[in-house]
């Protein structure tokens, strides 16, 4: 532990492994832009170490000395053919020379930032842990944008392509730019030929429409259970957490039966009865939370000046909590945008699909891969559209619901 | 003098105030009760219930009505059929009764002997009928020319009643063998087995990560919103889309990630990554930290924002170094959301159906309960074993709940 903090086994080391971190975040990335072979050589290991070394500081602040030995290491490295990424041959110029650019580049101006302050001798431990978690946040910052952007890169790119081209080489995302809107074909053919206009316009409404009902069962029953007394009410402030933990395919099973037998299944009067009970206990949690936040003195005097309880809550506590309402509302559009279980099961009939059970159907060999990320891709961009709009509310409901899953 | 003492009961005001909190509260209640409660109880009857996905309706008697040969030329053979059938293959239906409004200006040459003609009105008592049963009754009819003006024979529909046992909602013919069938055999245990794997990894996992992710973005700088908002894609997108965005992307045969994994060199061949058996299991876990790791970091970063800063100034000033802050400062302080969450999000792992379900369908060793409820009810079309496998998750439920109780009380307000 102790040989670690000195500066020249600190440096070398934290070099070799950003520089294998950078050398395969560069590979990976050009790889699907470019769909040209790139990957990481076990060369970016002492490339990087080296690298580490000439990011030392001197004694003070300075670089000099071994910036210096650094860069003449690095250069008969160069010539001497080390190269922390491996780059097919056949690929283009310009990839060739923007892939080892960036590399060069990230891994420099990235140690350059981790290894402020460490100096070649001993490291105080504050200087030493510094550099590390310096060196861990770098890392975190690549590791999660990365696994985040991936799939759904994957996604959107797919949908913009054809089934053939994928087949033939699977990482080559880049887009034939000359068909102009031939780009779309895919959403254009998903639109006109497997109904998705109408699967578009039947999650909306039965979205909206769970969101109304909703928030006209909860905001009297959570008003009721934040600043109504009655006996049961912290019993029944906990058991409303319980409710949804009741797992969903146990409650469908019966709701199936139930809906078989009435009649009510393969109707989306059906679905619209049922998508708001399983939202309706995480709307009344979140919203008694916020009337609780609220200070009571308001509605006091609105009822000394004689107005009932339910004018209070309409012109008084309603308007105080518009902001509670906004994130409950998005984020009972969300569950019910995104729901698919109960849409699956109840529905049959493709006149009547929400667009959840519509990509669902698209899942067959038929039917090219393009379009079912088209589908895909029509069902998320609404979603993310008005979360990066209302992120603010978004973040909040999210927390303050505490959230099904 | 009289001692004053505080009154006792409700008050008049505190009893309206009662009254209209219930009065707020029904519709909830009423609801709840309806699609959460009701079916809770009616999957616990099932459960003890021999019965399948056919079985569903009770059986019944069906009948069709038509004319054979040519009323208008005056066929002297022609008559008017009923044709009977009993429903169910295999279950009785007793005291079956036909009847039937006839047109005017038709009239029987003859009658069957189960049937009597009154007015315009056929009655037929048909008996008992054995599962399966089939049969006809054939009345030769004559018409005068009036019945040609008004409607058909056929336009008015037969009517036709029966009493039979309908197994769903009859208060006999319990079984446990619904119970003996999923827990014999070692298919049950394994899938324990295989849901506890899931929702042990799948919950820390996506805790550890959350953890990870909200240390990263517990700082102010340009883009951090940005980023915390690109985090949460995975969690805020329809799980059918990210579901289909893996499979393909790991797709053996066209999926990127087995190219990439073969131009680095790491494998050989192409990994089924979805379809072989410890690593299909590994994988849905993945996907399941992937999905819900924004969620723990949504909220470790709500706590760690709200932590007091003096504290940390004051271990500056004693000279803690960036690690000894972290584990003797940041982990007691955020250890109770991370119960808390560790908790919730066991229960939410455990009752996961939809992503497993998308991914793989449960195959490849990847069947966890919930999974198991939608394979015994539809795939096998035995709705009480799929029912007994729903009880056997709730009643683990119940345990995990008080539990979380017991924490929750300990860590009021989450």
């Amino acid at each position: 532990m102790k040989l670690l903090r000195l500066g020249y086994v600190t440096a070398p080391l934290l070099g070799a492994l950003w520089g294998c971190v950078i050398a395969t975040t560069v590979a990976v990335a050009m790889s699907f832009a470019t769909g040209a072979g790139f990957r990481p050589s076990w060369q970016a290991l002492p490339w990087g170490a080296v690298m580490g070394l000439a990011c030392l500081r001197g004694g003070r602040g300075t670089a000099v000395l071994p910036l210096a030995v650094g860069a003449v290491m690095l250069l008969a490295a160069g010539l001497a053919g080390v190269s922390p990424i491996a780059i097919d041959p056949e690929a283009a110029l310009l990839a060739r020379w923007s892939g080892t650019f960036a590399t060069v580049l990230f891994s420099g101006l990235g140690l350059w930032k981790i290894l402020v302050k460490v100096t070649p001798g001993k490291l105080t431990r504050h200087v030493f842990e510094a550099a590390v978690i310096r060196f861990l946040t770098g890392f975190g910052y690549i590791f999660f944008t990365a696994i985040v952007v991936i799939p759904f890169y994957v996604m959107v790119m797919t949908s913009l392509k054809n089934q053939a081209a994928l087949v033939q080489n699977p990482l080559d995302f880049s887009l034939d730019l000359d068909q102009g809107l031939g780009l779309f074909r895919s959403y254009v053919e998903l639109m006109r030929d497997y109904d998705f206009g109408s699967y578009l316009w039947t999650s909306f409404y039965v979205s909206v429409l769970t969101v109304l009902i909703t928030l006209a069962f909860a905001i009297p029953g959570a008003y009721a259970v934040a600043r109504l007394r009655f006996r049961g009410q912290t019993l029944f402030s906990r058991s409303i957490l319980l409710i949804y933990m009741v797992p969903m395919i146990v409650l469908a099973l019966p709701i199936y039966i139930a809906f078989s037998m009435t009649g009510l299944r393969n109707t989306l009067f059906g679905i619209v009865l049922i998508y708001p009970v399983t939202t309706i206990p995480v709307a009344l949690y979140m919203l008694q939370g916020y009337f609780r936040g609220l200070p009571s003195e308001v509605e006091e005097a609105g009822l000394m000046d004689g107005l009932s309880r339910l004018r209070v809550i309409w012109s008084i506590t309603l308007p105080l909590s518009l902001p509670a309402l906004a994130s409950v509302s998005l984020y009972v559009f969300m569950i019910a945008w995104n729901e698919f279980l109960l849409a699956f099961m109840l529905l049959d009939d493709p006149g009547k699909f929400t667009l959840t059970r519509g990509i669902a159907s698209l899942n067959s060999s038929e039917v090219p891969r393009q379009h079912l990320m088209a589908g895909a891709v029509i069902a998320t961009l609404p979603i993310m559209v008005l979360f990066l709009g209302l992120e603010r509310f978004m973040t909040k409901g999210l927390t303050a619901g505490s959230v099904k899953g | 003098m009289m001692e004053p003492v505080p009154p006792k009961g409700m008050g008049p005001l505190a009893r309206r105030e009662a009254r209209l909190a219930w009065g707020l509260l029904f519709p909830t209640l009423a609801a709840v009760a309806l699609v959460v409660i009701l079916p809770l109880l009616a999957v616990f009857w099932i459960a003890f219930k021999p019965i399948g996905l056919a079985e569903l309706r009770p059986p019944a008697p069906v009948v069709r009505e038509d004319i054979r040969g040519d009323l208008e030329e005056g066929d002297p053979d022609a008559y008017l059929r009923y044709r009977l059938r009993n429903s169910s293959q295999d279950q009785a239906i007793t005291g079956v009764t036909l009847t039937d409004t006839w047109p005017e200006g038709l009239s029987a040459t003859e009658m069957d002997p189960r049937c009597t003609l009154d007015g315009a009105t056929l009655t037929c008592d048909l008996g008992d009928w054995e599962g399966g049963f089939r049969d006809q009754i054939r009345i030769p009819v004559a018409a005068d020319p009036s019945y040609f003006e008004g409607p058909d024979v056929e336009a008015s529909e037969p009517v036709i009643t029966g009493r039979a046992n309908n197994v769903l909602t009859s208060f006999s013919g319990f079984t446990l063998e619904n119970f003996a069938r999923i827990f014999n055999g070692a298919e049950f245990w394994s899938v324990l087995g295989v849901t506890l794997f899931y929702t042990v990894f799948g919950t820390a996992g996506a805790l550890i990560l959350g953890l990870f992710a909200a240390m990263l973005l517990d700082k102010s700088f340009t883009g951090q919103g940005i980023l915390r908002g690109l985090y949460l894609f995975p969690y805020v997108a329809p799980v059918i889309a990210v579901a289909f965005a893996w499979i393909l992307l790991f797709d053996p045969y066209s999926g990127s990630a087995n190219a990439l994994l073969m131009q680095m060199g790491v494998t050989s061949q192409a990994i089924n990554f979805f379809g072989e058996r410890p690593l299909a299991l590994i994988m849905v876990t993945l996907f399941e930290i992937w999905r819900y790791f924004p969620l723990s970091f949504l909220f470790i970063l709500a706590r760690m924002q709200s932590i007091d800063t003096d504290m940390y100034e004051a271990a500056d000033m004693d000279g803690a170094s960036p690690f000894q802050k972290f584990r003797d400062l940041s982990l007691p302080q955020l250890l109770g959301i991370l119960s808390v969450l560790f908790l919730l999000r066991f229960i939410w792992t455990f009752n996961k159906f939809d992503d497993i379900f998308l991914l793989t369908g449960g195959n490849a060793g990847t069947r966890v309960l919930t999974v198991n409820v939608y394979e015994q009810a539809f795939a096998l079309s035995n709705i009480g074993a799929g029912a007994a496998v729903a009880v056997v998750i709730f009643l683990s439920l119940i345990l995990f709940s008080l539990l979380f109780f017991r924490v929750m009380s300990r860590e009021e307000g989450l």
